[in-house]
């Protein structure tokens, strides 16, 4: 029976583009989120070198205006969710104690989706120029009349492309959570990572959808004429910022609360102590997440929209700070009376903690509705929205790439160049973003393409605009880890930091296909550490061993993302042949995928290699 | 865990849910209608704000014909009534009724659809189109979208009848016949919004 | 002694902000800092209101982390399993309690000065009325209680209530005058923004900017704010409503009048869609970006005639994707067009902002 379906397996590239498997996705989301952080951050120091003197024209205004868009837009989109994803999917699962996601196969069409969303942004670099109306895009600039190339045509076809892929991933990972727990993962026990991930999931599931309505009547307005923004029609401008709001906003806690969980994990582990306050964090990050759609009009006090709602959206903002302040305090108390081991990944983890709380407290500062009518819109809130972006996630990502790394690939990022990386990034990010908070306050406009000599701007942009530099060699020498780690033999162990507490250091590295060859049995929170200070050597098995089902490979998702992206091009240029083609591949994909039975194939018992198997 | 291990047997008493595929597929579900839910009140949120601005066009009350769209409402909520008869069918284990109330949805479905096509060119030839006014845009934006939704359904509902013709009912398709009809409830409720929120306040004020 | 290091590092940009917030608060004709009007000192002081706060509670998260990470750090050979505290509900309630308390502080004067910025003073017979309009890349300035136009320079006395009603004919833009009052969005579609500044009691010339991304030439649309005694300013409306003067020389008069009024105005003369030149030669820049001195530092500076001949033979090349075609004029013309708009002064000015030169640091130095 177990084999009554011989089910075909790939190897090479092949294996790539069919996996359904969520540790080998999660190593596709990195990739390609990597690769686009790469260009995402080579926009930056294109528009640093711009900005490191005045009236520079190293680029001139309608490519920096291509530049500041699409580095937002990238380091958003392409670049910070995807490796949050990347993490999601190859740690998630295995901190539930689950063989699988719920939905393996849309997990790999939300990966496919995803990067021909963002390959499809990417070509209108080539194709006669990129969106140039901001990563907010607003109208009326970002309508046909006042940005007339295709540039922002592949901003919201790219986008809503991409946004389906995160759409389904979120809905993926929320199923996975609510279904496939091990037995005694009950949600109070669940790894801090695993809550924030889920509420990650939920924020993606309730905000996406915003944004592709917003994308569509920005899409119609230009391809079909329409009048949702244009003024003349009767459309309203202020509109669009609502909807890019409602999901914006959410959207910033999208990227920011898994990098609240990755922190609690490594500092959990790494001062050798169980989370300070474990029930008031997943509180606090629930209530994040609910407050986070309360508050999106204090990006536009600025609009017009009267006192009262400025005054309400002020304090509603104040509010998100005491959930945050929360987190901040159980994590300094998690090290509290603990035994701190500095890895690069604690390293990162620990200069995570005072840089969110100065990204903090300028939001608290912003949210003062009137004092914001200076803020808005100057170098103040692009060194706000760093500190908690780049100084918050990006900081998370690395220390959560560091830790996570070895049971991803098995072998141990080296420390030296890890620590090397740490202080560049580190030094050089403080001296990029530090000085933009006085920049703003003395009077200089964000999106500001030059400025003149003699405003008191100048010395302050140098210094930004080397650290920007140092920040760029620290992601290089972040590269040279990861090739010179390729280098090396797999010799990581079950759990190389030895402090592990969480269900994925119970398992071999990497995580074999089948994550766990019997299912565990969860017996408290920290569940291997609750195994180990019982004096247990690993987890107890919930189930006896037997066949592993596992799912098939699949070239459909591939197929999908692909006629999506080719009608996504039809729509462009009015290629209605295209449009045709592309998304009768879609249907075909998901016709041949409804009627053809998935039924997967079994892994026998002998057949497994885990080690630590018991009878 | 598997799937394989009720293929062969008596079908359980809620198939849909016999496995943990199947829960997922029921759950996930839910879930994307949450989704769904934020586009459509999105949809709404932009029609509400924008349903003033007529300009040139013809204004709401004298567009809508209230006998259309009474019919349209008819056929959307017996089709709905028809996909019940066919989750009762379905836990009943009668292929052939299930079936066939699922060709009764279908069919109203197309009926619907088909008045809401000849209402819009109607409207088209009143003046009323997709570019005239803000107003317009976001009317056909909103009613469109709906109108998609009930397309695909009858695309998919389709495609379900001849699979369970050929597989039978088991615990992988009863999920998709369940999961098909959990949607077209949420478009029907969707349509009792467009009716109240479009047709009737367009029709008062 | 890494750790040292690392501790010392966590204080630095701490110190370096406090030090930089003393010592360079910034030009007093650009800078939030240095707030020249009744409006930008309120937000000035919430400003500070919430840095105090918020310095407050980034002393107190840095020296715990600081203590933390030296006092608990693991020594080499120590393998001891710390206590696994699960939490304490007296420190979780007392880290909950006192940032509400402190948001109560914050929030109280926030509300207080929304509702106390968004009065409407159009109706004040003492305030004086402008209509902002926004263009791509321009401002258009009018008073309709004075039935007066112009463009790129908002004139208005001192001491005086402004009551600002901000619209745009193209994108969004934001008018923004940093040292007196904030900014406020510029809507199209008849979407009219409100809000009002304070002029200080004494004469000055402030920098303003367009605060909302609006095109390639965002980063140049700048303008300028001029406060003048209140005699000056009634001089000012009366030039403005005065006959225009037409150059002298007949033929630059001809070609002045039918290339460039089919768009712009002086006086009463001329279209009204573009920018109002009337004593542009009184303005401090040209187009908003080139400065009108001859104190060489800003790279961007010329005599008055100098930036106007600048301009008008390649406007596009000064302020890329703006409006203004280039026009076709001998060089004959082009001299005589600039010199006699160079020329072009309503001379209302008081003694001291004529000799002012918005340019130098006089007023940087005052503060």
């Amino acid at each position: 029976m177990a084999h009554a379906h011989e089910v075909k397996r790939y190897s090479g590239l092949m294996d790539w583009l069919t996996t359904v498997d969520h540790k080998k996705i999660g190593i596709l989301y990195l990739i390609a989120g990597g690769f686009f952080f790469l260009i995402g951050g080579l926009e930056a120091i294109l528009i640093r070198i711009q900005l490191w003197k005045p009236l520079n024209n190293f680029v001139n205004p309608d490519t920096y205006n291509q530049l500041l868009t699409m580095h937002g837009t990238t380091m958003i989109f392409l670049a910070a969710m995807p490796v949050i994803f990347a993490l999601m999917n190859a740690i998630v699962p295995l901190q539930i104690g689950a063989r699988d996601v719920a939905f393996p196969f849309v997990n790999a069409l939300g990966f496919w989706t995803f990067f021909f969303g963002g390959v499809l942004l990417n070509i209108s670099w080539f194709a006669g120029g990129a969106p140039d109306a901001g990563w907010t895009s607003y109208v009326p600039l970002a309508s046909s009349t006042f940005s007339e190339g295709e540039g922002v045509d592949y901003y919201v076809i790219g986008l809503q492309i991409a946004g389906i892929g995160t759409l389904v991933g979120g809905i993926n990972f929320l199923v996975t959570i609510i279904n496939m727990r091990a037995p005694g993962m009950s949600f109070m026990r669940m790894p801090m990572f695993t809550w924030s991930a889920f509420i990650t999931s939920a924020l993606i599931l309730f905000a996406f959808p915003a944004l592709t309505v917003g994308l569509v009547a920005l899409m119609f307005d230009r391809i079909f004429s329409g009048n949702f923004f244009n003024p003349s029609g009767g459309g309203n401008a202020v509109l669009w910022e609502h909807i890019f709001w409602i999901f914006g906003h959410p959207e910033v806690y999208i990227l920011i609360l898994p990098a609240f969980g990755i922190i609690s994990e490594i500092v959990s582990t790494f001062s050798r102590k169980r989370l300070f306050g474990y029930s008031s964090m997943v509180f606090a990050t629930v209530l994040i997440g609910f407050l986070g759609f309360m508050v999106w009009a204090h990006h536009m006090f600025t609009a017009g929209l009267g006192p009262v709602a400025n005054a309400l959206f002020s304090i509603a903002t104040m509010l998100i700070a005491v959930p945050t302040g929360i987190k901040i305090f159980n994590w300094l108390f998690t090290l509290w009376g603990g035994s701190i081991r500095f890895t690069t990944a604690n390293l990162f983890a620990v200069g995570f903690i005072p840089t969110f709380v100065m990204g903090g407290v300028t939001g608290v500062m912003l949210a003062a509705a009137p004092a914001d009518y200076q803020y808005q819109d100057t170098y103040f809130v692009v060194a706000h929205f760093h500190y908690v972006i780049v100084g918050g996630l990006v900081l998370g990502l690395f220390a959560g790439l560091h830790y996570w790394w070895p049971k991803m690939f098995g072998r141990m990022l080296s420390e030296k160049l890890g620590k090397w990386t740490f202080w560049t990034f580190y030094i050089g990010f403080h001296m990029t973003f530090l000085i933009q908070h006085f920049l703003g306050l003395l009077g200089m406009p964000r999106r500001t393409w030059t400025y003149l000599n003699g405003l008191g701007f100048n010395e302050m942009n140098l210094v930004s605009t080397v650290g920007a530099f140092l920040m760029g060699i620290g992601t290089l020498l972040f590269l040279l880890n990861i090739i010179v780690t390729f280098g090396k033999p797999k010799t990581a162990g079950n759990d190389p930091w030895e402090d592990g507490r969480t269900l994925e250091w119970s398992i071999p590295s990497p995580a074999p296909e089948y994550n766990f060859a019997q299912t565990p049995l969860v017996r408290g929170y920290d569940a291997l550490w609750k195994e180990k200070t019982d004096g247990n050597n690993g987890m107890t098995p919930a189930e006896p061993l037997g066949p592993i089902h596992m799912p098939s490979p699949s070239i459909l998702p591939f197929f999908m993302a692909l006629g999506l992206f080719i009608a996504g091009f039809g729509f462009m240029y009015r290629n209605w042949i295209a449009v045709a083609v592309g998304m009768a591949t879609v249907f075909l994909c998901m016709i041949l995928r409804s009627v053809k039975d998935d039924n997967g194939f079994h892994i026998e018992p002998d057949e497994l290699h885990d080690k630590g198997v018991k009878a | 865990m598997s799937a394989h291990s009720h293929i062969d047997g008596e079908l359980p008493h809620e198939p849909e849910r016999a496995t943990l595929e199947g829960r997922n597929k029921v759950l996930g579900f839910w879930l994307f209608l949450g989704g769904e839910t934020v586009l459509f009140g999105t949809l709404f949120s932009v029609y509400l704000s924008l349903r003033g601005q007529v300009l040139d066009g013809p204004p709401a009350y004298e567009l809508f014909k209230l006998w259309t769209v009474a019919l349209a409402t008819f056929l959307l909520l017996t089709s709905s009534l028809t996909s019940v008869f066919a989750v009762q069918a379905l836990h009943r284990n009668n292929v052939k009724s299930l079936i066939n109330w699922l060709i009764v949805t279908v069919f109203l479905g197309l009926c619907f659809l088909g008045l809401e096509i000849y209402e819009f060119i109607e409207y088209v030839k009143e003046g009323h189109k997709f570019t005239t006014s803000a107003f317009s845009t976001s009317f056909y934006t909103l009613v469109g979208f709906h109108g998609a939704h009930v397309a695909f359904g009858i695309i998919w509902i389709s495609m379900l009848i001849a699979q369970v013709k050929r597989k039978g009912l088991t615990v992988v398709t009863a999920p998709k016949v369940y999961v098909a009809s959990m949607y077209w409830h949420f478009i029907d409720v969707v349509w009792v919004f467009i009716f109240t929120v479009v047709y009737l306040m367009g029709k008062v004020g | 002694m890494m750790k040292r290091w690392h501790v010392l590092k966590r204080l630095l940009p701490l110190m370096a902000g406090v030090v930089l917030l003393l010592s360079a608060c910034g030009r007093a004709d650009l800078s939030t800092l240095n707030p020249q009007g009744a409006v930008a000192q309120e937000q000035f002081n919430l400003m500070k209101l919430s840095f105090i706060i918020m310095l407050l509670v980034v002393i107190v998260v840095f020296a715990i982390a600081i203590y933390v990470l030296v006092r608990f750090r693991r020594r080499p050979g120590d393998n001891k399993i710390p206590v696994q505290v699960e939490g304490n509900h007296k420190l979780e309630i007392i880290w909950t309690v006192i940032p509400l308390i402190l948001l109560v502080i914050l929030g109280v004067p926030t509300i207080q000065s929304v509702f106390a910025l968004s009065q409407d003073y159009s109706k004040d017979p003492k305030a004086v009325v402008v209509n902002v309009t926004s263009h791509q890349y321009w401002w258009e300035f009018e008073y309709p209680g004075l039935g007066v136009k112009t463009a790129q320079e908002l004139v208005v006395p001192i001491g005086t209530k402004i009551a600002v009603e901000a619209k745009s004919a193209d994108v969004l833009h934001s008018f923004w005058i940093p040292a007196l009052a904030g900014k406020i969005d510029t809507n199209p579609g008849g979407n009219v923004n409100r809000m009002y500044f304070e002029t200080p009691a004494k004469e000055g010339i402030f920098l303003g900017k367009c605060a909302e991304l609006c095109g390639p030439s965002h980063s140049l649309m700048d303008f300028k704010v001029k406060v003048v005694d209140q005699a000056s300013f009634d001089n000012w409306v009366a030039a403005m409503k005065a006959p225009a003067v037409l150059p002298e020389d007949p033929a630059i008069a001809q070609k002045f009048q039918s290339q460039c009024l089919s768009c712009h105005a002086v006086g009463d003369m001329g279209g009204p869609a573009f920018p109002n030149l009337t004593g542009i030669g009184d303005r401090e820049t040209v187009g908003g970006i080139l400065v009108n001195t001859e104190n060489p530092k800003y790279q961007n500076e010329g005599s008055t005639y100098d930036n106007l001949y600048r301009w008008i033979k390649d406007p596009q090349a000064v302020k890329p994707g703006n409006q203004m075609p280039k026009i076709d004029l001998t060089e004959q013309e082009l001299a005589g067009i600039s010199k006699y708009l160079a020329e072009y002064k309503l001379n209302y000015e008081s003694e001291t902002l004529a000799n002012n030169d918005a340019t130098d640091d006089s007023q940087e130095s005052k503060e």
